[in-house]
């Protein structure tokens, strides 16, 4: 048995089902106790959870970023909000050179079990500086986890993941996200984690693997129901789910499968998550590709503003579905 | 400072040597250019109401008084910078209502060409430097702003704007260093509302009487202003900014003001965080507006006739800028590439090889 529940709503279930199992496990950000958090995803915990799990702090990113890394170093789980992703470059120095490098330079003698969450999208008008999507930034340095869950089922999954995990890890929600719905299994029937490094098949297909990861998943779904609607060509949908560790099998599975990919990536194409899965691709599947591997990214440029275009800058169904029918 | 210290009678600054020259149509200026500030927004909410522009809105109202009572004080090469809450700062350097409800609407008469929005509002030739989307990240901005000058051998200042809580941000407390180490004239521009977000500044900073106390630790010079007298913000901040300009000394001037509505549109229900007696007392009894209105009538300034006009032509100004907005052209996909770097809007070797982008 599932329920329908948002995606915030599940994010909300596996943070407060972690919170129940793990009495180390604290909440952290700006705005996530009092206010209920700035998108809701923490909305009631502080209620239930008091002070002490729930904690406001003030916008001092590096400052109570860094806080939870040392404490997480001492055996507290911390859950930190980013309220935009886009505000990791206050924390940046904490971000990769204390949590990616700890563990490391120590020799393995100090582990950081934290999580870093929240938003990391484009697509909602807000410019430049609140629109980075850094999951491919963050993958770059060892040390770290990153994963973008698409869906709620997965939401949910994975943030329970991430909270049992030794090392630290990020996740990449998208706003945009938070009010859509899926089944997400009933808790009465065991607990419900997705593990880290797990691609997952969304929908299958024989012609051309769409291979995406966050909101992407929603719009290569879309432009599959539309290229076997409208065009008779069957694409399977691969979701990463996570980028690091990232799913090299299920990736090379796919592509020996259909022989054709392209790759749709929320992040900038320069470096981006599709960069490097195109490289794996080549290095490991290069015999099986009928054409090149494609992608359709966020045109490289600063996020625009401008409500009128926005979305075109963003991958959409319409250029996913262009982008196959050019490789006819 | 709290609603009791403001409760408290407080010196008249109409006095002091900024303010007691101030001839009738320059008060009456002053006035003119916070109502524009209000009906401007109030107008600009009424339209992202109606869905026609994005992203978020911060309001200013309240608050006016801080900017232009500050930036009234501009000479030659005074320069200005603040956060996302940029409206009212664009406004009174004497930007458009056009330029800026057109870049809210998105489009391609905006003031950023619809690329930065209603958080990025820029007019680097009246020394604004605009609207900037990072908490406190517009701290040090100002700071380099401040050693330009001093660089470039110009006698000036950079007032420089933050909220009560980017105070808390460690990029504040490094500029305050420097600029205290290297004699830099820039002002720092505490506007205390009282809350970040839904967070009491109580509740984000801890402090002894006041924020800008902080100063004392990196030995500036500081003070605090009654941000809805718009006479105290002139007087005040104009010692400053002399003394920033001739001696070249930084400080931190903490405007104690108040936002009536939420943090943005999306936070409307500001009163969740606050009770509704306190949004009254603010609007009854400390509004920049009214006050300097009152004032104005009593001193036989203008009539209250007059002052409603000067509202309803501010009102109708506001109108037009929205259909001017709504007339203007969207930008294309093609817009979406320029402005990203100097050589792709020049014609040049490389602009035309487009090595710069990464497009399939
Ligand atoms: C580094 C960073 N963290 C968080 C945010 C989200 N945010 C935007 S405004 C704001 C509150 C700031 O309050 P304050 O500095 O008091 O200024 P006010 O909004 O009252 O003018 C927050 C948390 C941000 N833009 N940048």
């Amino acid at each position: 048995m599932s329920r329908t529940l948002t995606y915030r709503e599940a994010l909300r279930e596996g943070l407060d089902e972690e919170l129940a199992r793990d009495p180390n496990v604290v909440l952290m950000g700006e705005e996530v106790a009092q206010y209920n958090g700035a998108y809701k995803v923490t909305e009631g915990l502080w209620k239930k959870w008091g002070d002490k799990r729930i904690v406001d702090t003030p916008i001092s990113e590096a400052g109570f970023i860094g806080m939870g890394i040392g404490a997480s170093m001492l055996g507290v789980r911390p859950v930190m909000e980013l309220m935009f992703w886009s505000f990791h470059s206050v924390a940046f120095d904490q971000l990769v050179n204390n949590a990616a490098c700890v563990r490391y330079m120590s020799g393995g003698l100090i582990n950081c079990p934290i999580v870093m969450r929240g938003p990391a999208n484009g697509g909602t008008n807000v410019g430049a500086t609140h629109s980075h999507i850094p999951e491919g930034l963050f993958a770059a340095f060892p040390g770290l986890k990153v994963c973008a869950p698409a869906t709620p089922a997965d939401a949910k999954g994975l943030i329970k993941a991430a909270i049992r995990d030794n090392d630290p890890v990020y996740v990449m929600e998208n706003t945009l996200l938070y009010g859509t719905t899926g089944e997400v299994p009933d808790p009465a029937e065991g607990d419900h984690v997705v593990p880290l490094g797990k691609a997952d098949v969304k929908r299958e297909g024989t012609d051309i693997s769409l291979i995406a990861h966050g909101r992407s998943v929603i719009h290569a779904l879309a432009a599959a129901e539309t290229l076997q609607a409208e065009h008779g060509i069957s694409a399977e949908v691969l979701d990463l789910r996570s980028i690091r560790p990232l799913d090299v099998d299920a990736i090379l599975a796919t592509v020996r499968k259909t022989n054709r990919v392209v790759l749709v990536d929320e992040s900038k194409p320069f470096g981006g998550v599709s960069a490097m899965v195109a490289t794996l691709i080549q290095e490991h599947a290069f015999d099986y590709l009928d054409a090149p591997v494609k992608r359709v990214c966020t045109i490289d440029a600063p996020a625009i503003y401008s409500p009128h275009i926005e979305n075109q800058q963003l991958p959409n169904p319409g250029r996913i579905v262009e982008k196959v029918l050019s490789m006819r | 400072m709290s609603t009791a210290q403001l409760d408290t009678p407080r010196l008249d600054f109409a006095g002091s040597p900024i303010n007691r020259d101030l001839t009738p149509d320059q008060k009456i200026d002053l006035f003119r250019q916070m109502v524009r500030i209000r009906r401007f927004e109030q107008t600009a909410l009424k339209y992202y109401n109606a869905g026609k522009m994005g992203g978020f809105l911060h309001l200013y109202i309240g608050q006016e008084a801080v900017a232009v009572g500050t930036i009234s004080l501009k000479l030659e090469n005074d320069h200005f910078i603040t956060a996302y809450r940029d409206h009212g700062h664009a406004l009174s350097v004497g930007m458009g209502m056009n330029e800026c409800m057109a870049e809210m609407y998105g489009k391609q008469t905006g003031c950023s060409k619809g690329k930065g929005g209603s958080m990025h509002f820029f007019a680097p030739d009246k020394g604004y430097w605009g609207g900037h989307g990072i908490v406190g990240g517009q701290t040090p901005l100002g700071l380099g702003l401040a050693y330009g000058l001093k660089y470039l051998e110009k006698e000036g200042c950079c007032l420089c704007y933050l909220g009560d809580g980017a105070v808390n941000q460690g990029a504040f407390h490094e500029s305050l260093n420097i600029a205290a180490l290297f004699n830099l004239p820039v002002i720092y521009v505490i506007e205390n509302n009282g809350y970040s977000m839904g967070t009491s500044q109580k509740r984000s900073s801890s402090y002894r009487g006041c924020l800008a106390q902080r100063a004392e630790g990196y030995d500036m010079e500081w003070d605090v202003i009654d941000g809805s007298d718009i006479y105290e913000v002139r007087a005040k901040t104009h010692i400053a900014m002399e003394r920033a300009r001739k001696e070249q000394k930084p400080a931190i001037l903490e405007i104690s003001t108040y936002r009536y509505y939420g943090h943005s549109v999306a936070d409307a229900n500001a009163k969740k965080y606050r009770t509704p007696e306190e949004i009254e007392n603010y609007k009854q009894n400390h509004d920049p507006i009214t006050l300097f209105r009152r004032r104005l009538v009593a001193e036989g300034i203008f009539t209250e006739e007059q002052a409603d006009q000067i509202s309803k032509e501010a009102a109708d100004e506001a109108a037009a800028s929205a259909k001017f907005a709504e007339e203007s052209p969207a930008p294309t996909v093609a817009d979406i590439m320029t402005d990203v770097y100097w050589e792709s809007d020049n014609n040049t070797e490389a602009s035309k090889t487009g090595w710069h982008f990464f497009n399939d």
